[in-house]
């Protein structure tokens, strides 16, 4: 089994736009897409709900993903989130 | 002769790690009571836990056919509900479907699931539900009054399955 760290080129980043929809649409709707990525591959989820400041960070928590960077500005709130090995 | 070899204990395959696990009970059978918890029980399968509910009394409608698309918000002692009136107006004919009507614009405008929506999202994801065989029996449900997929269920049942939960709530 590899253990090789994928290089950036290897990685696939995929969109999420869940502007409008509140809890606990963006966190249901991110784990339906992170459950059909490959683990490395990376999600892009955006949001306007003031709940997903807490509840992404939390789910990746929970669900054992990465996050990789959060950026909360004008009301709109931007996550990578990297597909655990285990989730 | 046989040579006695060591188990290959790098080969031993883990058992994969207990899932976390949650367990509601919704006793209650109004439009606004219905979705606490459907929306925590399918947020808890998002974050990769196990969940269930236990519907019993009012809360059974939830999983009717026939009424689950027409739970109400009660105009009645229910100083927060989405229209103010005095309770001696609230017990007024239309006040009810009044209350109803707004609080579905609510959730609409919202872009929220209605509750037959929750409940398949719920389902898809692996929620279990448990149709409380007490409630069925003093009220006259039959199992052909419920969802597919609900499980009928005593109160040994579901807290066998309670037991077991790291997180129980009951609405």
């Amino acid at each position: 089994m590899s253990h090789e760290t994928p290089t950036v080129t290897d990685v696939e980043v995929f969109d999420l736009d869940c502007s409008g929809l509140l809890c606990p649409l963006p966190v249901y709707k991110a784990a339906l897409a992170l459950t059909s990525l490959a683990p490395g591959d990376r999600l892009r989820l955006t949001t306007t709900d003031p709940g997903a400041v807490e509840d992404i960070p939390a789910m990746t928590r929970q669900r054992g993903d990465l996050l990789i960077s959060q950026e909360d500005g004008d009301g709109r709130h931007t996550f990578i989130i990297e597909k655990g090995t285990t989730t | 002769m046989t040579t006695q070899l060591a188990p290959d204990l790098s080969q031993t395959t883990e058992a994969p790690p207990r899932k976390k696990r949650i367990a509601l009970v919704a006793s209650k059978g109004t439009l606004d009571q219905a979705y606490p918890p459907l929306i925590l029980a399918s947020t808890a399968v998002s974050l990769g836990w196990e969940a269930g509910i236990y519907f019993t009394f009012y809360g059974l409608d939830i999983l009717h056919v026939e009424r689950f698309e027409k739970l109400k918000v009660a105009s009645l002692a229910n100083p927060a509900g989405p229209i103010q009136l005095p309770n001696l107006l609230g017990a007024i004919p239309g006040a009810t479907a009044a209350a109803t009507k707004v609080m579905r614009k609510w959730m609409d405008n919202a872009r929220m699931p209605t509750v037959p929506e929750f409940i398949d999202m719920s389902q898809q994801l692996g929620v279990r539900f448990f149709a409380c065989a007490t409630t069925m029996g003093v009220m006259g449900v039959t199992e052909d009054d419920l969802i597919p997929g609900a499980d009928i269920a005593g109160a040994a049942a579901f807290l066998d399955y309670a037991a077991d939960a790291d997180v129980s709530l009951f609405v």
